[in-house]
């Protein structure tokens, strides 16, 4: 099943296949970016291969390489019993176009990948933090992000260190 | 909605309500006492285990995924564990597989235990709850006895399972399996015909077919909205495929039938434990792929070299090929995945969970529309989350 989905979207979309990468008899495509919407809703929209299920999407953060990160899409097809991963990659100011008009699960899972990763989706309807707090600085799941990093909470007297006598 | 003067009020619940299920905020906005809209808050449980994932190696791992959802533990092991040997390409041998899947099931049945406890003790019928845990009890009492923990059990391994099965083993689990048909019973008999209970989750928190996959649900929700999608027999793994049982599935997609399916769900389990107990095979625990595994404790008592190795198996760990796996299971509450990225390096360079309870909980507006505010507690409690594994 997995290698008619890879010659159909061959056939329709050659231009728009980056890369295609078999492990372990997994298949995954790197497919682009401005593509993306036209891909996924043919994945959904064709009959034989019916791809209605957006299991996962999820943030990968290659540090030093460019573009930066890789945003995965992971679908499956429960009439065939098939799974495929495809693949965006994108910069740390790119705008990646939001799945949830198509898909209800986008939401969350997108606001997902803005809280952690710093990346924003477009046309997204409530593009906010989901798991941290609103005022957090940063985003946590980055390689440049410390493990251990801790913010002081307690500034009062920050401008008037306590003197030390003797 | 004809009159728009209307006001509508806006009110927390939680996060310290006592039928959230842990510290989840939704914000409601309400006409009178229906619910125009249901905004669920989460992260009060953030932990980051994802972040902390990718500075363990990969054996160290598994200790944290107990600790996702603490109700169901070893199914996170297993699919953690699944993952990794799928990255290696080695295989757990059959006795391990077989114990796996008797561990996990019982797994199921006691969160099942937890759920109906627990959803019936937020509706009204408060002795569920005392009867859902006694009987948990007796489980968490063999994975102590297997493992050595009650809940944080840590038992599964990449390659197989920590440690050989204890003698009495199967004399406890026969004792579970005549036990707990009985015990099941008893509970439908309180609930599945009470008219109360009928009357709080018949056609209550609505979802179809349709916009249960639009939302991504999986597990018991998904099924009962008539959805014959289980893992354990669309893509077998750990030798699933080769036990004999149903996947009980609703027809209306609400919480009776949600009820209804974790209810029959328990049932198809204990024949699953049945049947691996039957058929338990012979011999190893684990893996003989010396490289990953840890070797066994007597041995590195008594030789050096095992001393050596397991020394720096536990400081080095070991290091997979390069590459990125996917490996999903059935856990309790849904499809619970795993998506590892490897960079060849004894750390993983990123891990990705797949958590059932976040997208389950997602569809809450959809399933709270146009309800009683009281009808939230229930549909809450019938969606079956456990925030450790929302927030992560």
């Amino acid at each position: 099943m997995l290698e008619q989905t890879l010659s159909k979207l061959k056939q329709q979309f050659a231009d728009s296949i980056l890369d295609v990468n078999w492990f372990r008899g997994e298949l995954s495509i790197v497919i682009n970016k401005d593509k993306l919407l036209d891909i996924t809703r043919f994945l959904k929209e064709d009959e034989e291969l019916s791809y209605k299920f957006l299991s996962d999407i999820c943030g990968v953060d290659h540090l030093g390489r460019s573009p930066r990160f890789d945003v995965v899409y992971n679908f499956c097809s429960l009439k065939n019993r098939a799974r495929i991963r495809l693949k965006v990659m994108v910069d740390e100011n790119e705008i990646i176009p939001s799945l949830t008009a198509d898909w209800k699960s986008a939401n969350w899972l997108e606001r997902e990948i803005y809280d952690m990763f710093g990346l924003k989706f477009e046309n997204h309807p409530d593009l906010r933090r989901i798991l941290l707090p609103d005022s957090w600085q940063g985003h946590p799941l980055r390689k440049d992000f410390p493990l251990t990093k801790e913010e002081v909470i307690f500034r009062h007297n920050q401008n008037r260190p306590p003197k030390i006598v003797g | 909605m004809g009159d728009k003067a209307r006001e509508t009020m806006f009110l927390n619940m939680g996060p310290q309500h006592p039928a959230t299920h842990g510290v989840l905020k939704i914000l409601l906005e309400l006409d009178g006492e229906t619910v125009v809209k249901a905004i669920p808050d989460i992260g009060f449980l953030h932990t980051g285990i994802e972040k902390t994932m990718e500075s363990k190696t990969y054996s160290q791992v598994i200790p944290l995924t107990d600790r996702m959802d603490y109700v169901a533990p070893l199914s996170n092991n297993l699919g953690f564990c699944l993952a990794v040997e799928k990255l290696l390409e080695i295989e757990a041998p059959f006795k391990a597989q077989y114990l796996r899947v008797l561990l996990t099931e019982l797994t199921r049945v006691a969160n099942h235990l937890v759920f109906v406890g627990t959803h019936a003790h937020d509706i009204g019928a408060i002795s569920m709850v005392l009867y859902g845990f006694r009987e948990r009890e007796m489980l968490l009492d063999l994975f102590d006895f297997v493992s050595g923990q009650r809940m944080m059990t840590s038992y599964f391994r990449i390659g197989g399972v920590a440690k050989d099965i204890p003698e009495g083993f199967e004399e406890k689990v026969k004792n579970i399996l005549k036990v707990m048909p009985k015990r099941i019973r008893d509970y439908e008999n309180i609930l599945s015909k009470n008219r109360i209970w009928l009357n709080r989750t018949v056609g209550i928190g609505k979802i179809s077919a349709e916009e249960a996959i639009g939302y991504g649900l999986s597990g018991p929700i998904l099924r009962a909205t008539g959805v014959k999608w289980d893992l354990r027999k669309s893509v077998p793994y750990s030798s699933y495929d080769k036990f004999d049982f149903d996947i009980p599935i609703g027809k209306n997609g609400d919480i009776y039938d949600r009820y209804l399916v974790r209810m029959e769900e328990m049932k198809q389990s204990l024949k699953i434990v049945k049947q691996a107990l039957e058929g338990m095979p012979q011999g190893d625990y684990i893996a003989k792929a010396p490289e990953v595994v840890f070797p066994p404790k007597e041995e590195v008592k008594g030789n050096m070299e095992n001393l050596i190795f397991q020394f720096k198996l536990a400081v080095e760990g070991f290091s997979p090929p390069k590459g990125e796996v996917y490996q999903a299971i059935e856990s309790p509450k849904g499809e619970l995945g795993y998506y590892i990225v490897s960079d060849g390096s004894p750390k993983p360079y990123r891990v990705r969970v797949r958590p059932p309870c976040f997208l389950n909980l997602s569809a809450l507006n959809k399933m709270a529309e146009g309800h009683m505010i009281a009808d939230v507690v229930a549909i809450i409690g019938s969606i079956d989350i456990v925030l450790g594994e929302i927030d992560r």
